[in-house]
């Protein structure tokens, strides 16, 4: 139990992305509403987003915006010796800023066809739309 | 459907849970996918472009390819909304409902006649409210601000956090909290659906179309150092001042396509009358 705890503890982040990514994927499998759905969709997002933003974090790193004074520009600061250790890993933080961006637009036409279907049947409810569309 | 839904999420977590015995575990600065290719990004960042925030120098310079198709996808993905939804309909001879704006009187003008423009009279939809001065005010003196901020968040991304994602954003939230509080029309009035539609595109065709200036200065697309001559600067500031071209290529479609999908999605695609 004590080993269990141990590992529980020392990798938390990705028991919790797994939880939310859980929680989306059941309610894009299991609600009945497509709103509902669409919701599920975007937590799933948030999950993997978590994910990778805990992939980059370092223990005593800082943000990856390397230090640097005012007016000096270009070489003189570039003399400056980085040590990779010292910043994050910038890589997730760049995927995920489009990941973020590309998530809302796309969140966007999720609701625009959300808004299409109910145009069309006056419903969001799926059951409701499948037992119209085998009525016809 | 419930039942199985649950079994397959509880399934698929256990599955994932056991797969995080081989992951590193958190904050360690020797995971594989912090000793491969990011320790070059961070330490060599400042010697290939004089940007120190490194997350804008990879985003627009190393990986300037990747990023220009996910302004390409936001701008298809405005132009799919407008696609599914927006329905032209020549506006039919209805009732057209004008506020006093001083004494508050409802005119109420039949079958598609107009009251003539001017500044007594505004027009205002058939679900109108009052609107809260609270609300109004304050988002009245708020706007200029956010907007502001913007332009400082896509100006300033290569010294902190920032760049034209975040700032296209912030714009496109400022005439969205226009829309939300008053209504649509002030919204539209002050950003047409014409300028939006341009402006999407000009946004990506400014990022492809840095690309292609490279390419006519016999440098590789998207190599900024080829701009050097064109800026005056030498060729490391010159990757600089691209990422700067670039990044207000991106917050103007990011801006646009916004307003854009809020806009559409919150009229239904008749782009009058809103939330």
């Amino acid at each position: 139990m004590g080993d269990l705890l141990q590992i529980i503890v020392a990798k938390y982040n990705y028991w919790i992305y797994i939880t939310l990514m859980m929680i989306g994927l059941y309610a894009m499998i299991g609600k009945n509403n497509l709103v509902k759905k669409i919701v599920g969709m975007s937590i799933f997002q948030t999950a993997i987003i978590l994910f990778y933003v805990s992939i980059g974090v370092k223990k005593g790193a800082t943000i990856p915006i390397l230090e640097h004074g005012h007016g000096e520009h270009g070489h003189s600061a570039a003399a400056l010796i980085v040590h990779a250790v010292d910043y994050v890993n910038p890589l997730p933080h760049v995927l995920m800023l489009t990941a973020i961006v590309v998530g809302v637009a796309t969140l966007g036409v999720a609701l625009a066809l959300a808004i299409k279907v109910h145009n069309r049947f006056n419903t969001l409810e799926e059951d409701e739309i499948l037992a119209q569309i085998r009525e016809k | 459907m419930k039942i199985i839904g649950l079994i397959i999420a509880i399934l698929t977590g256990v599955l994932l849970l056991s797969a995080t015995a081989d992951f590193p575990i958190f904050g360690d600065p020797d995971s594989p996918a912090s000793t491969h290719l990011s320790p070059y990004y961070i330490e060599k960042t400042m010697e290939d472009t004089s940007v120190p925030n490194i997350v804008t120098a990879v985003l627009a310079d190393y990986r300037g390819y990747d990023t220009m198709y996910e302004t390409a996808v936001i701008f298809t993905a405005g132009l799919a909304c407008f696609i599914i939804l927006r329905i032209f309909v020549r506006e039919e001879p209805g009732d057209r409902l004008y506020r006093h704006v001083l004494t508050g009187v409802t005119v109420r003008v039949k079958e598609g006649a107009k009251l003539p423009p001017s500044d007594d009279f505004e027009r205002i939809d058939t679900m109108w409210t009052p609107p809260d001065l609270i609300i109004k005010t304050v988002c009245r003196l708020l706007i200029p601000f956010i907007q502001l901020f913007g332009l400082y968040v896509i100006a300033h991304g290569h010294h902190s956090p920032g760049g034209g994602f975040q700032g296209g954003v912030i714009l496109g939230a400022s005439i969205i909290l226009l829309a939300i509080s008053t209504d649509l029309r002030t919204a539209v009035q002050r950003m047409r659906e014409k300028v939006d539609a341009i402006l999407c595109p000009v946004g990506v065709i400014i990022y492809a179309g840095t690309g292609a200036l490279c390419i006519l200065f016999g440098f590789n697309f998207l190599d900024y150092s080829a701009l050097a001559p064109l800026l005056h600067v030498d060729p490391i500031t010159a990757r600089s001042h691209g990422i700067l071209i670039v990044e207000i290529g991106v917050g103007i479609a990011v801006m646009c396509t916004m307003i854009w999908i809020y806009n559409i999605l919150s009229s239904g695609g008749k782009y009058d009358e809103g939330l």
